[in-house]
């Protein structure tokens, strides 16, 4: 393109990544600080690990909030991939718009408000025969799914959306009935899709506060709540080596995945290329 | 038709049903499949508008129109894939009405030929027959079969992506009539290919339907692909049939200006009728600037408006005048364009009228031949022409 | 070509059809509308002392009679208190004034993300994503480090002389607006990017063949259709931000009021249930003409098989 815009935009981009990673890697650093203090720099160090390790009760909430998130993922992954489906391929219907609507309000709404009415649904519903007695696991499980299934259903609309009909049509085509479709060719083909979709379910999870809050009740205690009562009461190196491992965790995840993928892409366009240049053989 | 010899064409034309004589010239009760004043609307637009159409067992009936005529409209309703808004579809005397596309004894291959990437060619192909729930060992034996024709024995494991675009075709059709189905549905089956592949892939199509004996509905905006393939062609535009007939009906006797115009090409003369015998029509036509006489009959009356219709093969250049009171105008020659086999003149009429007229080139010498503003006469036999009313 | 009726015949996989839309329809109906119906309901009530900490909108007395307990007094308190009113100016504010900032700042990546080459491209979207998975949490924690009178920023700045005394970040509007850019970044950048990627270079290449400036062709052709992409990113930040709770806590001062604090304090601290709860409803209220404009948005983007 234009030569002298070639200049303004690369540096805007990498100012913008700035921005984005220095607080990450400050945090990685520092988990290594000998020292208390930010401000000196007091040698490597791993102590701040070995704490982490020792600190039972923050242990018990990262186990805790794992947990919840592992369940409330799959349930997302579920039901977001319902509504996606039938959001993209169940054409006009009636109510479409209110599923449409109350599928993507999570999106945005604010978290005040959905925990806070969570929280007032549990407590009035309490003595209901199906609805938990207590809040805690059940009940945040309960909110995160709520939660998460709309990002879900987003990624899982989207995808269906550039996926050809015909594929579906053809295998209706050969005599198989819509519940054999969707589980013999759809789901095999937008399952990439749902993976991604628990992936994200599964980190909003462990990484809720709010609704978290509301929905916890006294007697349980979330990663997130922990990490949010021990920073109101000010810096923990500790928290700084959480930190990196979550960090360290989800990068090597995410990279392991998209190199994976990039493999899988580049294997299959040398199979089409083959394909191409065996023109002839017809 | 460059690259099919005459005798060939008609030979594989009528070749799949050899055994009995055109059956549409018979009783249509014994049609295969009634598609009977069926229509289709989206919303405001009517895509198919009463249509009624009888197709016959071991035909290859062509659906061929421009885009947005209807065509794929009609061709997903006999799938199953679309529900008509009026009107019935009879498959083998079966009612379709209400039968879902997985209970049809019908099968399709799609244009994008919609293989299913997850799975491998043998997986692919066998699909159907699970669905059937059919004991593993005959879907072995039949996929194997369907393979052998296809001739894919080698690609039974590979995945389409690693296939060629015609191997995939293959893939599609053996995945398609592995069901034995009544009626094959073919969406643009060759559009995807390119030239060379093409011609090949006509005759094995023609080739496998001969042998399987399977009802071919073949859907395609290409007119030589439906000149080809086709025992029987429907024209359609705007979601109503035009005409429907052989190949060689369609072309020779086109019942209207569209159907002429829309095949190959045709030089229209547009003139009033002054006679109208038992035997012969006249035309007085200022597009020629001179009278046209045509020996069939059309039912019109005297005075009106009428087109006569003459293929551009039909015409005859000559450098001396006709002594023929009828069909024949002088011109000159504007354009010439050498195809190797025929040459193609384009001649400006006195009328002001421009005509098309090919001429096989009969000599290897180009002595004698027409040239750029050569005065020349056009002509043509009063059974070269057809005259339409509409 | 456009399918609008029902492609399937009538007859068949009804009951299948509707199962699959019906289970997500019943948890959403259960767990995300009958709880707005509650809040609704308890916005009408008094507190009181006990569980549940506010009164039944009905009872039945002794004599077998219907009482009805409704109050309009949250409201009417609400109305009249101007903490409240100013709590939700500011937030209104804040918001506002992020989402502009998150705006100039991801609209450049955004672009630069989708001008460049193939193989950085998706280099670049995973880096943009990637920190949205950490903890959002750690991430505003990572700020306070280097904000505080003694963080990083600050050391940084002293040690090179540039200033003499800390620059007092923490707790001030300043830390918020960034903390708020910060955490949304991606949630601005995905949409634009969505957007921009789609566009035709032929139709600058075009403009500036007829005799445009590469910027004025930016700002009449590019600029204009990125627009759906703008609102639909600001949508998203807007909306959540209006209510937003931690990074106003940690990052901001004490005197920004944010409606999400005053809801959090008013339920947590006073224990005063209906008053919440009325807070909550005002809010939403306030917030239901941008979703209504977001939905709009994302039903079109989202592509489903209506339109093409």
């Amino acid at each position: 393109m234009n030569h002298t815009r070639s200049r303004v935009l690369p540096a805007l981009l990498v100012m913008g990544f700035a921005f984005l990673y220095i607080p990450i890697i400050s945090v990685i650093v520092y988990s290594f600080n000998n020292s208390r203090l930010v401000t000196v720099w007091g040698g490597f160090s791993t102590r701040w690990y070995g704490a982490l390790l020792a600190d039972h009760r923050m242990l018990e909430a990262a186990w805790l909030s794992l947990r919840i998130a592992a369940v409330s993922a799959t349930l997302a992954a579920i039901l977001g991939t319902l509504v996606g489906l039938v959001l993209a391929r169940f054409g006009q219907f009636r109510g479409r718009t209110i599923l449409s609507g109350m599928a993507s309000a999570p999106l945005v709404m604010p978290e005040v408000i959905t925990g806070l009415s969570l929280l007032l649904l549990f407590v009035a519903f309490a003595p209901l025969p199906f609805f938990p007695d207590e809040r805690g696991f059940t009940t945040i499980v309960i909110a995160h799914v709520t939660l998460t299934m709309a990002y879900v259903a987003v990624i899982v609309q989207s995808r269906l959306s550039t996926l050809d009909e015909s594929l579906e049509e053809a295998a209706m085509d050969l005599g198989a009935r819509p519940g054999w479709v969707f589980i013999l060719i759809t789901l095999p083909i937008i399952a990439p899709a749902i993976a991604s979709g628990w992936l994200l379910a599964f980190t909003l999870s462990l990484d809720d506060l709010v609704i978290t809050t509301f929905t916890a009740g006294p007697s349980t205690t979330t990663l997130p709540m922990m990490i949010f009562s021990k920073v109101r009461l000010g810096v923990t190196p500790e928290i700084n080596a959480l930190a990196t491992l979550m960090i360290t965790l989800v990068a090597v995840l995410v990279v392991a995945a998209s190199v994976l993928m990039a493999r899988k892409e580049k294997s299959r366009e040398r199979d089409v290329n083959l394909a191409h240049g065996a023109r002839g053989v017809l | 038709m460059t690259g099919i010899a005459g005798a060939d064409m008609a030979r594989l034309q009528t070749g799949s049903l050899r055994e009995r004589e055109a059956p549409w010239k018979h009783s249509p009760a014994s049609a295969y499949i009634r598609i009977d004043r069926v229509s289709k609307k989206f919303g405001e637009f009517t895509a198919v508008n009463d249509v009624t159409l009888d197709i016959f067992r071991g035909e290859i009936f062509c659906l061929l129109g421009g885009s947005g005529c209807g065509k794929t409209t009609l061709l997903r309703m006999l799938a199953g894939f679309e529900a008509p808004n009026g009107g019935r579809i009879c498959i083998d005397g079966q009612d379709m009405a209400g039968v879902p596309p997985f209970k049809r004894p019908v099968n399709m291959m799609f244009q994008s030929y919609a293989l299913f990437p997850h799975m491998t060619v043998e997986s692919n192909i066998a699909f159907g027959l699970k669905q059937e729930g059919m004991p593993r060992n005959d879907i072995a034996k039949r996929v194997a079969e369907m393979l052998a024709l296809v001739k894919l024995e080698e690609f039974a494991r590979r995945k389409p992506h690693q296939l060629s675009g015609g191997q995939r075709q293959r893939v599609a059709l053996a995945r398609a009539l592995i069901k034995r189905p009544k009626l094959l549905l073919l969406d643009e089956p060759l559009g995807a290919l390119d030239k060379r592949l093409r011609e090949h892939t006509q005759f094995e199509l023609m080739n496998i339907q001969k042998r399987l004996g399977v009802t071919f509905v073949v859907v395609t905006h290409d007119q030589e692909e439906a000149m080809t393939l086709a025992t029987r062609i429907g024209v359609m535009n705007q979601g109503r049939i035009v005409q429907v007939g052989t190949p060689q009906e369609i072309y020779e006797f086109p019942s209207t200006r569209f159907t002429a115009q829309f095949i190959g090409n045709v030089n229209m003369f547009e003139g009033r009728v002054i006679e109208d015998e038992p035997g012969h029509v006249l035309l007085e036509s200022p597009d020629l600037g001179g009278r046209i006489h045509v020996g069939h009959v059309i039912t019109s009356a005297r005075g009106a408006v009428a087109w006569a219709a003459v293929r551009p093969e039909k015409m005859i250049l000559s450098r001396e005048a006709s002594r023929e009171p009828f069909n024949v105008a002088a011109g000159t020659v504007r354009e010439v364009a050498y195809m190797g086999d025929v040459s193609i003149y384009l001649v400006e009429l006195n009328s002001g009228k421009t005509v098309r007229v090919t001429q096989p080139n009969t000599r290897r010498h180009a002595d004698g031949a027409f040239r750029w503003d050569d005065r020349v006469w056009v002509s043509w036999h009063e059974s070269s022409a057809v005259v339409v009313t509409e | 070509m456009v399918r609008i009726s029902n492609p399937l015949p009538h007859r068949f996989a009804i009951t299948g059809r509707r199962l699959v839309i019906a289970a997500p329809c019943v948890w959403l109906l259960l767990f995300f509308i009958i709880p707005f119906l509650i809040v609704l309901k308890i916005s009408f009530a008094h507190t009181r002392l006990g569980v549940p900490p506010y009164t039944p909108l009905w009872e039945w007395t002794s004599q077998h009679a219907l009482h009805l307990s409704v109050t309009a007094a949250n409201y009417l308190f609400l109305a009249r208190e101007t903490l409240y009113l100013d709590a939700f100016l500011s937030s209104i504010k804040v918001a506002f004034i992020s989402t502009c900032f998150c705006l100039l700042v991801a609209y450049p990546m955004a672009y630069g993300i989708a001008r460049s080459s193939a193989r950085w491209r998706n280099a670049m979207l995973l880096l943009v994503v990637l920190p949205f998975w950490t903890s959002f949490l750690v991430r505003v924690y990572a700020w306070i480090g280097l904000l505080r009178n003694n963080g990083l920023i600050n050391n940084a700045l002293m040690g090179l002389g540039v200033i003499h005394e800390p620059l007092v970040m923490m707790q001030t509007d300043f830390a918020m607006y960034i903390g708020i850019v910060y955490s949304y970044l991606p949630f601005m950048i995905l949409p634009l990017y969505s957007n921009l990627e789609k566009h035709d270079t032929t139709l600058l290449e075009a403009a500036v063949n007829l005799g445009a400036t590469p910027f004025k062709a930016f700002l009449q052709i590019t600029l204009p259709l990125s627009l759906p992409g703008i609102i639909a990113g600001s949508m998203l930040v807007f909306i959540p931000a209006v209510g937003e709770f931690v990074i106003p806590r940690l990052l901001g001062g004490n005197e920004t009021l944010m409606i999400g604090r005053v809801l959090w304090d008013e339920f947590f601290n006073n224990r005063n249930w209906p008053e919440a709860s009325a807070v909550a409803m005002t809010l939403l209220l306030v917030l239901v003409l941008p979703i209504m404009i977001f939905q709009r948005y994302q039903a079109r983007d989202a592509g489903t098989g209506l339109h093409h």
